[in-house]
């Protein structure tokens, strides 16, 4: 039994069939990647486990609860954090503020009226966003606008945002994407590094078979809304089916 | 000190200082010099300074920090008018109850707006919040009055109960016995200035309201309030639930603007359905605005700002101007004064409405950012700039 449990999930954007029958399952302390061709449905699987789309059947269980009908907020606080494919941080707020916003909501859920309290003066929370952003490198950022830092510091401040809330699973939805080949690198050895440091479950989607194989330990390949095989990164890479579904798209 | 950064506290005792000396600060001419016009510490205009104020940076919480603009704050405005106005009726003329009421009845009443205005956000939210107010102002005329004497206004007539009011109690509004409009006036040579006891009952409410918004500013709350202007979709995939974030917002601007209210009755206890209408609303988006909306120190300076130059500007006529220009030849001064007057008097709007747009195309952080930019060329004149300060650019204080 994973952490998290697909089962028969099924979505009809119109007589569009984005996913069929998808059953998936992410074990605990691994990490999961989805791969395949666009418009394989990867992005509205990841949408129905945030939430944000509900599918028309089946079911997905986290942590042993359904995660259906339930609201993005909710669903981060049962434990999913997101990583977007472009970097989603408070850009009028400061590089510390971004990562204190996260340390609240883990300690005070979703609602709290504290506006009587002194944000300089929450002495664990700012121990916990100060760690967390020498944890990534960016100590010495944290009082710059966040909306002033380059592409490879939004991702990473975001890395910060979700980790320093210790999600059970973290969810990367194409966190290469449009990056060069250096910065696609940096972000490797950061997710690579995130793995060795804390026991994290994450799910990536990726296009890039580089990122991918330098990853993951499990592969689920989609394509056209089902998914064909899933397995080992070794045994994904002579996969028959998977090189017909890239069909010269990647060298697999 | 009182829980505050120290920055800060030097904002509040600033303004504090600038509040409690402002019927000195504010007479600096003569009181029969011809420049006394320019004057402003008298009692009635230095309350209308502190009220609007008061409903300025209230009305910065809901839009400073989240950014979300609100058309409709009049509405509260009006409803602690009535409030306040029917204190005084039903109780007596204690100010006391009458703000206490007005306040309530206005969080109340932003409950049930912001709400519904809530489900929506940008223009969409403008617009409901508009439209209730305008439904409100409409009500107050016709179906509701029973509650505001409709088009007369509330006001209070000998033959209200008044069951609380005692027997040597003053017929004015007053605190305690304190009658409001009781002043002392303070010579000294040709300059006169005026301390009045209404004044400073709304300059303490104001500190308070103002201390008040510095700790929201500074707190979680805060920092969240600022997170929903920032980007409602991260806050909501980091956990948090950005309505009832936004809502307590709204509630807490619409006490603010029903102490604003309140306030107003309690100087001149009448309440009027025009206080609800969309120009009143308009005026408090003017002034958080103009005064740089998100600052601590904004609103209150572009409220301050907006009623002064109202005052001043529409108290030249065509007589006062024709005596400026006395000195021209008769055609250029005809002309000249023909011009200006579409500035002045009533049509003071248009400078209001040019100003505005100067502010909004120059310093879009408004009347702060004017004052920070003069504060760094004079320490870049000084060569003390820092480097990388100016990079590092600092939140809004």
């Amino acid at each position: 039994m994973g952490i998290l449990e697909v089962k028969g999930v099924n979505k009809n954007f119109g007589g569009l069939k984005a996913l069929q029958d998808v059953n998936l399952s992410v074990q605990e302390g691994t990490v999961h990647a989805i791969i395949g061709p666009n418009g394989a449905g990867k992005s509205t699987l990841l949408n129905v486990l945030v939430g944000k789309l509900r599918p028309d059947t089946g079911s997905v269980m986290f942590d042993g609860k359904s995660v259906l009908g339930r609201k993005p907020h909710e669903i981060n606080q049962m434990g999913i954090s997101r990583v977007f494919q472009t970097p989603e941080i408070f850009t009028d707020l400061s590089v510390l503020e971004n990562v204190l916003i996260p340390c609240f909501a883990r300690r005070d859920g979703a609602f709290r009226m504290h506006a009587f309290e002194s944000v300089a003066h929450e002495g664990t929370i700012n121990e916990e966003a100060e760690q967390i952003l020498a944890d990534v490198n960016m100590a010495d950022k944290r009082n710059l606008h966040a909306g002033s830092l380059s592409r490879g510091d939004k991702r990473r401040l975001e890395m910060a945002m979700c980790l320093v809330q210790q999600p059970k699973l973290l969810l990367l939805d194409e966190p290469t994407a449009g990056m060069a080949r250096a910065d696609t690198n940096n972000t490797i050895d950061l997710l690579k590094e995130i793995k060795e440091t804390r026991p994290i479950t994450m799910a990536i989607i990726e296009h890039d078979m580089h990122v991918v194989f330098s990853l993951a330990e499990r592969i689920t390949v989609l394509a056209q809304g089902t998914p064909l095989v899933e397995d080992t990164p070794e045994n994904i890479k002579g996969h028959p089916k998977v090189r017909e579904a890239y069909l010269g798209e990647a060298q697999v | 000190m009182l829980g505050i950064g120290k920055r800060d506290t030097t904002i509040l005792l600033v303004v504090a200082f600038m509040a409690l000396a402002a019927p000195i600060i504010l007479n600096p001419f003569p009181a029969n010099s011809a420049m006394a016009q320019f004057n402003a510490g008298y009692p009635d205009l230095m309350q209308r300074f502190v009220i609007f104020g008061i409903f300025a940076i209230g009305f910065n919480i809901l839009f400073g920090l989240t950014g979300y603009l609100s058309f409709g704050h009049a509405a509260f405005l009006g409803a602690g008018s009535y409030a306040a106005v029917w204190m005084f009726k039903l109780l007596s003329f204690n100010v006391i109850p009458a703000v206490l009421l007005s306040i309530v009845v206005a969080a109340l009443f932003s409950v049930l707006i912001g709400f519904i205005s809530l489900r929506r956000s940008g223009i969409y939210f403008s617009i409901l919040t508009l439209a209730f107010a305008q439904m409100s102002y409409n009500l107050a005329y016709s179906v509701l009055t029973p509650l505001t004497n409709g088009e007369t206004g509330l006001q209070v007539y000998t033959s209200d109960p008044q069951y609380l009011r005692g027997e040597g109690d003053p017929i004015v509004t007053h605190l305690f016995g304190l009658e409001m409009r009781a002043k002392e006036t303070l010579e000294l040579g040709p300059w006169a200035f005026d301390f009045s006891v209404g004044y400073y009952f709304c300059a303490i409410l104001m500190l308070i309201s103002f201390y008040i918004s510095i700790r929201i500013f500074r707190s979680p709350f805060g920092l969240m309030l600022r997170a929903v202007k920032s980007n409602n979709h991260r806050l909501s995939y980091t956990g948090l639930n950005s309505r009832p974030y936004a809502l307590t917002a709204f509630i807490i601007s619409g006490a603010y603007a029903g102490l604003a209210g309140g306030l107003l009755a309690a100087m001149d206890p009448l309440a009027g359905a025009e206080r609800m209408q969309w120009t009143a609303s308009g005026e408090v988006v003017l002034m958080t605005i103009l005064g740089g909306a998100g600052t601590l120190i904004g609103p209150v300076l572009g409220a301050g700002f907006i009623k002064y130059c109202e005052n001043i500007f529409s108290k030249i006529n065509e007589n006062v101007l024709h005596s400026w220009f006395a000195a021209l030849p008769d055609g250029l001064e005809t002309g000249l004064v023909w011009v200006a007057s579409k500035f002045v008097g009533e049509g003071w709007h248009l400078t209001l409405g040019l100003m505005f747009m100067l502010v909004v195309i120059f310093l879009p952080g408004g009347l702060v950012e004017g004052g920070q930019r003069i504060g760094r060329a004079l320490r870049r004149r000084r060569g003390q700039d820092e480097p990388g300060r100016s990079a590092a650019k600092e939140p809004a204080e």
